[in-house]
């Protein structure tokens, strides 16, 4: 089954690209890009850009309208995703636990919707 | 003819049947159906066609056999009516394959025991747990939604949507129906667990009223010894099942004359049930014997430590403050630590005791027991204003009428200059 894990982080507690945790942070996404890789359960993953370049779409009466955001006021906003091919639920929860942002923000597991036909 | 006269023993047969073996039907038609909202129903149509079948023939050679082969059929029926039936076809397929080998429904009892896959499945640590808590109980304990939804003051329709909804997320969300391998073993035990024990707290102490609702302990209890039949050697199992029959066995102490709970030291030691006590003292015996000691044994040798105590004041408390330093041990939680300052104050007196209090108050400030401690410590200690005000935050923080009662009681005796605790 394939499994959704939207990460969810506070931005005004990001770490700093120029500091030492930074580094630490990167080894332990390179970690768990390693381990999906070597178990087989990597399908695809990427962090996002800041919300603020974010862009929403709407179609009414056939007309495309865009707007600047959201820009939502929770304070954690989604920052990455990965998406993992797992036998269950028990185990997409380990895999999700191993993205370094569940360490201080948290991480939304969910499974794709199958369609049967 | 049947009457109405002849109707009922058949009906009282199928509840029975429900409550002791629907657990373990449920448990197996999941295990074959791989659907549980579809195995749920499919067994209760078949519990609806008994009550017809029945009623003519009387109860069949193997009711488990039958009703577990209606079901099945049910559940096939089911699946041809839904509206993607041809996405269900290779299921379907399956499923009667499946029903043609199965054993014939006059043989005694072909059904096999997978519940403790499915309380796996119903404690699991994604769901929340008012929702294990239901789930278990329906499922497992084969208790009626109306009589959840009655035990937890919700309505019936919320209770039946909760359920439902927890059925489809196991489903969907790919809960596996497996017991949990030793890398997920611990932690998925410990879920188990604390639904249990949430199911016994709830019928021993709960603030709605009610002061023991009896019927929750004892579906605890049943629980606990399922639990130790289906999976032997588990310390920490016998441990949870040793301090509910433990505190269970002082249910007729516990509840004095005008309803006000009666604290330990307060009861009467001869109401407290014997054959539940020594099947708890033999249990946590067992237990510890494996030396894998953890939080639920701990706690039960404290409370046998009690049970073996010919009185409040003959209590060992040196032993009892060393099993909750223990117990902090295991985890960081302040009400042990509280516990184990009570327990000092019998041992080195209310003073020291108060001193031991302090580093735990700020974590405990909205706490109704914290504040009972230090009143009583404060009473002991012949600081008796100090006292009287802890004992009015303790009341004013009590949820529960018989608590406010017996709070009130120490107020009243301290203002009247009476003595309070044991001297």
């Amino acid at each position: 089954m394939k499994y959704m894990a939207l990460i969810y982080t506070n931005p005004a507690t990001m770490t700093p690209p120029d500091s030492p945790n930074f580094g630490r942070m990167m080894e332990g996404y390179k970690l768990a890009n390693e381990t999906y890789k070597r178990d087989g359960v990597y399908v695809s993953g990427d962090a996002l850009q800041p919300a603020t370049t974010a862009t929403t779409v709407r179609v009414r009466d056939g007309r495309t309208e865009t707007m600047d955001g959201p820009f939502a006021e929770t304070k954690e906003q989604l920052a990455g995703f990965y998406i993992l091919d797992c036998s269950s639920l028990d185990d997409a929860i380990r895999y999700a636990a191993m993205i370094p942002g569940a360490a201080h923000g948290a991480v939304e597991v969910r499974p794709t919707m199958v369609f049967d036909r | 003819m049947n009457g109405p006269a002849a109707r009922a023993p058949i009906a009282e047969a199928i509840d029975k049947i429900a409550r002791q073996d629907g657990g373990r039907l449920l448990s197996s038609l999941v295990g074959s159906l791989r659907d549980f909202q579809l195995a749920e129903d499919g067994l209760q149509d078949a519990l609806e066609s008994a009550l017809i079948h029945w009623n003519r023939n009387g109860l069949p050679a193997s009711p488990n056999a039958w009703l577990m082969q209606v079901a099945r059929r049910k559940a096939i029926d089911r699946l041809r009516r839904s509206a993607n039936f041809h996405a269900k076809s290779a299921e379907i397929a399956h499923l009667i394959e499946l029903e043609n080998k199965s054993a014939a429904a006059d043989e005694p009892d072909p059904i096999g025991d997978e519940r403790l896959k499915l309380i796996f499945a119903c404690c699991h640590p994604a769901l929340d747990k008012k929702t294990c808590v239901a789930l278990t109980l329906r499922s497992v304990c084969g208790l009626k939604t109306e009589e959840i939804a009655n035990a937890y003051l919700d309505g019936h329709e919320a209770m039946a949507q909760r359920l439902v909804r927890a059925r489809h997320k196991i489903a969907k969300a790919g809960i596996a129906y497996e017991v949990p391998g030793p890398d997920g073993w611990a932690a998925r035990l410990e879920s188990v667990l604390a639904v249990v024990y949430l199911i016994f707290n709830e019928g021993y102490a709960s603030g709605s009223g009610h002061h023991i609702r009896a019927d929750l302990c004892e579906e605890a209890i049943r629980l606990g010894r399922l639990l130790t039949r289906l999976k032997p050697d588990e310390p920490e199992i016998e441990g949870l099942l040793a301090l509910m029959l433990l505190h269970h066995a002082r249910r007729a102490a516990r509840i004095g004359a005008s309803g006000e709970i009666l604290t330990l030291e307060a009861q009467d030691r001869r109401l407290w049930d014997r054959a539940e006590i020594s099947e708890g003292l033999a249990l946590i015996e067992q237990a510890l014997c494996r030396r894998r000691p953890g939080p639920y044994q701990i706690q039960a040798a404290i409370i046998a430590v009690h049970a073996e105590a010919p009185s409040f004041p003959k209590t060992d408390w040196q032993q009892i403050a060393s099993l909750y330093a223990e117990l902090t041990r295991t985890a960081d939680n302040p009400v042990y630590e509280l516990n184990r300052i009570v327990a000092v104050s019998y041992v080195e007196g209310p003073a020291t005791a108060l001193a031991c209090l302090k580093p735990i108050a700020m974590a405990l400030v909205e706490y109704q027991p914290f504040y009972a401690v230090q009143a009583d410590l404060l009473a002991r200690d012949g600081q008796i204003d100090q006292a009287r005000l802890a004992y009015r935050r303790a009341i004013e923080l009590s949820q529960s009428d018989a608590e406010k009662l017996f709070l009130s009681g120490r107020l009243d005796a301290l203002v009247r200059g009476a003595p309070t605790g044991p001297a």
